[in-house]
């Protein structure tokens, strides 16, 4: 084992690439992105790199860096991953160059006279405090980087924001997680406690709490990541804030930073609560399960483009909420596999999305229309997105999904049955979303609009091609992913839950 | 009498020698679509020859396999595992491949009508700026169904099941600029997405009782599960077998999918998807032969669909319509027979490959005559083309000659047996079945006649400036050969076929029912000749140009039985209104509640303040909305 520590650069050196940029001048803006591009990708070099010296089936969690912090406290600052939390920091480093690419003109098609290199700055920032939610195994830790990370975020929508009402979703998406964030803090202060004064999650995992304890701990943890997620009924603040966010940064949100509430649960709601956990599960399933059905038919009622991709993502997380209330290693693994391939996915989507509403400056499904004759590699592109959407076979997407289902399945019909009605929904949300822009008689407005003239360009496919590549790689071959994912579920399951998967009726018939 | 299935246990030999590459089969067509995407117009002026290359290429290698199949002795089967595709805890699936039999046969039908498919869709495309497109998206239909019926276990099925379903909507609004194509290609996706769902919960259901979604566990784990677990995984496999299918109630979508080039419809409806459903059936026949309730469902949706099919059949006047219509009731007739199990299982089988090469052939043709006609699709304005196109002309009477049935064509050799099975079956069910069988096949001659007579016989009743002509070699070669398959493979399959697939299908005693062979193919005969003199009587002389005014039962067909207004009212309709309300609640509703609830606990943003005020209602409405959601949610949960 090496010990070089990636994870304490992962989380540094995007952090120290934003100071830098801080201090660019705002003419320096051309610099700036190039600067972000090349430090990125430095980053993401790293996650290959922790990638390759995690051993798949090794220990649970790998790459530990540990400093002291706060003594008094027992606050360290530690880092280490499992399967679960190294695919989301795998998923980070490969996302955000693609976002600084897709960036590249977006800022200075805002009106106004905005920094660039602050708009890089911010995205760094994001990125390192992103890396450290995921790699911290110090419940402080995790709490200050899932509160930091808002801050970035905020001023992305805030003062990057594409339309009149960016300062209100911005105030709105500051305001949820924020009251998300102070349940967990009560329940995080708890947890030290009658933890035993430690903020190790280790140590934690091994403590033993009264059953309203550990009932109102899960709470404050549950509903910081639902809101976080969303789950119904606390998602409207998505919709708002994916629409108002410039569409990288958007994507940046739904593919990555929304998965911190999905990570969350599994991470420390389960493991920290487990009985609370059981106790709650069919309460989550419920919620969950809501958002499934109503995040479809509302995707199927939006005219706006970046809000129907906002709904979708409603729809699919309620995927994630039951895979993972499921409690079997089949639906827990296809959830945290939906995580990645929906970041991959809905992140393309949103890409291509951002594409579309810079050349036609609107996002509004009716000011397009028979667009695919105009532009037809980047309408092949948006279906491409779209078949991922609604995980057809062959895009990564289907995988996980099925695992979700047949997981789900195997504890809990009714609920797998009204779930998979949410595949027809996805179908019917993404190809009327595709009619109304791509096909049917071209839209004459398109034609005064010089930029909808020109197709894909060769930034725009360096963006969106890493991206259908892994799409579809891991459509058909998920194995690599699937080998670092299982051993940390089962864990999870198995250990800090203590639940095991149902056997098979006909064997257990014996 | 019963099926000596399952009291064997199913088991796959492990492929060996050539029979291992067996993955090229969908490989090649899948290597040559990509070229065509991702070299974009580069790949304009050859594209398609490419196009058709990979599949004659993969059409050959296909009878390299099935000779080597062949020449197997014992178990005539080559299971190939590439590579594991989804291991997770307990669940194995792999990317596995299975050439037997069955397989064999659907390779060789896909490869080979797809073949001449493609080679005449050479000439019908020439002129059209997507050619390249269209066969890139041709090669990726074909690969699909290869992967379908090349699968090792349902999810590989499942994956070529929904590959097709992808390429089909690509097909369908191949013109997509046409609003009418975009839609057909939708409504074609959503209605199979419908019967994917069902198919999706069957795999659920199988993994949750057997453990394991591979073929061989599935069958020889049949008979541990209970009857009712039995007729349930049957119902949700038949459900996905409509959609594919489009038998009914799913079958709205198949009409619409003439919106495609011609080509396409020749391809969906003849040699690929729509036989998709009969495989499904086939290959799981230990599941649905283990359960009587299940036949008798199969059976009843195989014979309604056959009706249905035959009655719109006659009412429509649009040229690829009525052929569509006549694929809903001929694949009508192979439910029928997977329905009734035993030897019939075959029986669909051979009738599937005969229509394959009849409706290919009539689909191709009926391209000719529009190729020839400017596009023109109203049968009431063709008549007297015999004169003009006589190669369409002769390969279209044949295709006609056979899917009516006369002797010695193929559709008597295949479709008489399933009418004659249906009589047998025990009860008075056999009676109902085999007269419903039997009327179709009159209608069937009857409205065909319509077709043949109206297009190609009686006066001319064309739109001015019509210069009917012949099609070129390319597009009349493949017509002679689909016409020479029309006119042999029945008599040809007959017995072989019947035998080459027993190892799949079961070995079945000689049935004698109630009716003895010759009762069942005079009788049949008998309708037969009457729908055909029927046909050429009224229409020899032509037809009105304007629709008629008529009575209600052909308003009805006229109007496809109502299906597409019943999906409108039930489904649609009642959807639109619900999103709506639920987009006006969440909006107003559910948003406002929170922004209340987080503008005090936040400390009261003004801005948020402003944004709630005045939907104190709304806000009432929609947190009682929201908590019903949630506990009908949870109530659902309960039910495990």
């Amino acid at each position: 084992m090496s010990k070089f520590p990636f994870l304490t650069l992962l989380v540094t050196l995007p952090l120290l690439g934003a100071l830098i940029l801080a201090f660019f001048p705002r003419s320096a803006g051309e610099l700036a992105k190039r600067f972000a591009l090349v430090w990125t990708l430095v980053v993401f070099a790293l996650t290959v790199g922790a990638w390759l010296a995690f051993k798949a089936g090794g220990d649970r969690f790998q790459l530990k860096d540990d400093y002291p912090w706060i003594p008094q406290w027992g606050v360290r600052f530690t880092f280490e991953v499992d399967g679960i939390a190294l695919v989301m920091v795998a998923l980070i480093g490969l996302l955000v160059p693609l976002i600084v690419v897709a960036s590249w003109k977006t800022v200075e098609a805002l009106d106004g006279n905005r920094s660039v290199p602050a708009y890089f700055a911010l995205l760094l920032a994001l990125q390192g405090m992103m890396i450290g939610v995921f790699a911290a195994s110090d419940v402080l830790l995790f709490y200050v980087f899932f509160e930091a990370m808002l801050v970035p975020m905020y001023f992305l929508i805030g003062s990057y924001g594409s339309h009149q009402r960016r300062q209100y979703a911005a105030v709105k998406f500051f305001l949820y997680s924020l009251v998300g964030g102070l349940f967990m803090l009560a329940a995080v202060i708890g947890l030290w406690v009658l933890g035993g004064n430690t903020f190790d999650w280790h140590t934690l995992v091994e403590a033993e709490f009264t059953t309203w304890a550990e009932r109102w701990m899960f709470l404050g943890f549950f509903v910081a990541f639902a809101i976080k997620a969303p789950f119904f009924p606390f998602h409207t603040w998505l919709p708002d804030a994916g629409s108002a966010a410039p569409a990288p940064a958007a994507a940046l949100l739904v593919a990555v930073m929304d998965k911190v509430g999905t990570f969350g649960i599994l991470r420390y709601c389960l493991s920290l609560f487990p009985n609370a956990s059981k106790y709650f599960a069919p309460l989550a399933i419920a919620l969950a399960l809501v958002g499934i059905i109503y995040g479809a038919l509302l995707a199927v009622g939006q005219n706006d483009l970046k809000r129907l991709v906002s709904y979708t993502s409603i729809a699919h997380f309620g995927f994630i909420g039951i895979g993972i209330f499921a409690f079997t290693t089949q639906a827990g693994s296809g959830a945290v596999l939906y995580m990645l391939n929906h970041g991959l996915a809905t992140g393309l989507l949103f890409l291509v999305v951002g594409f579309l509403v810079a050349r036609r400056g609107s996002a509004s499904i009716k000011d397009f229309g028979g667009a695919g004759k105009l532009v037809p590699w980047l309408s092949g592109v948006f279906f491409i997105a779209g078949m991922a959407s609604l995980a057809l076979p062959g895009t990564s997407p289907f995988v996980s999904e099925f695992l979700v289902l047949l997981g789900v399945f195997a504890v809990n019909k009714t609920v797998a049955v009204i779930a998979t009605l949410g595949i027809v929904l996805a179908a019917a949300y993404v190809l009327w979303m595709y009619q109304r822009t791509m096909q049917g008689t071209l839209n004459p407005a398109l034609n005064e609009v010089p930029a909808m003239k020109k197709d894909l360009s060769v930034r725009e496919l360096a963006v969106v091609a890493p991206l259908i590549g892994l799409i579809l790689f891991l459509g058909f071959y998920p194995k690599p992913v699937l080998d670092v994912i299982n051993p940390a579920v089962q864990a999870t399951f198995t250990q800090d839950l203590g639940v095991s998967d149902p056997a098979p009726k006909s064997e257990a018939k014996k | 009498m019963d099926n000596i299935q399952y009291s064997a246990a199913v088991e796959y030999a492990a492929a060996s020698g050539t029979l291992s590459s067996i993955w090229l089969l969908f490989a090649i067509p899948l290597a040559s679509a990509a070229v065509l995407f991702l070299l974009g117009r580069r790949a304009d002026k050859w594209g398609h020859l490419l196009g058709v290359a990979s599949v004659v290429a993969t059409f050959v290698l296909g009878l390299v396999y099935f000779f080597q199949l062949k020449g197997l002795s014992g178990n005539r089967s080559a299971e190939v595992d590439l590579f594991s595709f989804m291991p997770v805890g307990s669940l194995k699936v792999d990317f596995g491949l299975l050439l037997d039999p069955l397989s064999a046969v659907f390779v060789l039908l896909i490869t080979g009508v797809g073949s001449l498919i493609h080679i005449y869709a050479v000439g019908y495309m020439a002129h059209d700026p997507g050619r390249r497109r269209f066969f890139a998206f041709f090669n990726l239909f074909i690969a699909a169904m290869l992967l379908l019926v090349l699968g090792n276990n349902y999810v590989m099925l499942y994956f070529g099941w929904e590959g097709v379903g992808l390429a089909s909507y690509l097909l369908i609004s191949f013109f997509f600029d046409k609003p009418s194509a975009a839609t057909a290609g939708k409504k074609a996706f959503l209605m199979n997405r419908v019967g994917d769902a069902g198919f999706a919960i069957a795999m659920f259901l199988m993994f949750a009782q057997l453990g394991s979604v591979n073929y061989d566990d599935v069958f020889n784990g049949v008979n541990q599960l209970t009857q009712g677990t039995v007729l349930v995984m049957g119902l949700l496999l038949l459900l996905g077998a409509c959609g594919k299918s489009g038998q009914f109630p799913l079958q709205a979508w198949l009409p619409d999918a003439m919106e495609g080039p011609t080509p396409v419809s020749a391809l969906i409806h003849a040699a690929t998807m729509v036989t998709a459903g009969v495989y499904l059936i086939a290959r799981s026949n230990a599941v649905f032969s283990a359960n009587a309730t299940l036949q008798t469902v199969v059976v009843s949706i195989g014979a309604l669909t056959l009706l249905i099919g035959c009655v719109i059949g006659c009412a429509k006047d649009d040229i690829k319509r009525v052929l569509a219509y006549s694929t809903v009731s001929q694949i009508g007739y192979m439910f029928l027979g997977v329905g009734l199990g035993g030897a019939a299982y075959a029986l669909a089988i051979i009738h599937l490959l005969a229509h394959g090469f009849f409706k290919a052939g009539m689909f191709l043709g009926a391209g000719s005559v529009m190729h020839g006609m400017q596009d023109q699709v109203d049968i009431r304005r063709f008549g007297g083309l015999w004169k003009y196109m006589k190669i369409t002309w002769i390969t279209f009477g044949l295709g006609y000659v056979a899917i009516i049935g006369l002797p010695p064509l193929s559709g008597f050799f295949t479709k008489d047996p399933i009418i004659l099975a249906a009589f047998n079956r025990p009860g008075w069910t056999g009676w109902l079945f085999g007269g419903a069988a039997l009327l179709g096949a009159g209608l069937t001659a009857f409205y065909m006649t319509r077709l043949f007579v109206l297009t190609f016989h009686g006066p001319k009743r064309w739109t001015d400036g019509q210069h009917p002509h012949e099609s070129p070699a390319v597009m009349t070669v493949p017509l002679v050969l689909l016409a020479v398959g029309s006119v042999a493979s029945g008599f040809l399959m007959s017995t072989s076929v019947v035998d080459w697939l027993t190892p799949v299908l079961g070995k079945h005693a000689e049935e004698h029912g109630r009716l003895g062979h010759w009762t069942v193919t005079g009788m049949t005969m008998a309708v037969v000749a009457l729908g055909l003199a029927a046909g050429v009587l009224l229409f020899r002389k032509g037809t009105a140009l304007e629709e008629q005014p008529a009575g209600p039962v052909v308003t009805a067909a006229r109007n496809n039985l109502y299906a597409d207004t019943f999906n409108e009212l039930v489904f649609e309709l009642p959807g639109r209104y619900l999103t709506r309300a639920l987009v006006f609640l969440d909006n107003r509703g559910i948003d406002g509640v929170v922004n209340g609830l987080a503008a005090m606990v936040g400390g009261g943003s003004g801005r948020l303040r402003r944004a709630q005020t005045g939907y104190v209602r709304s806000y009432a409405l929609s947190m009682l909305g929201g908590a019903l959601l949630v506990v009908a949610a949870l109530m659902a949960v309960t039910l495990g």
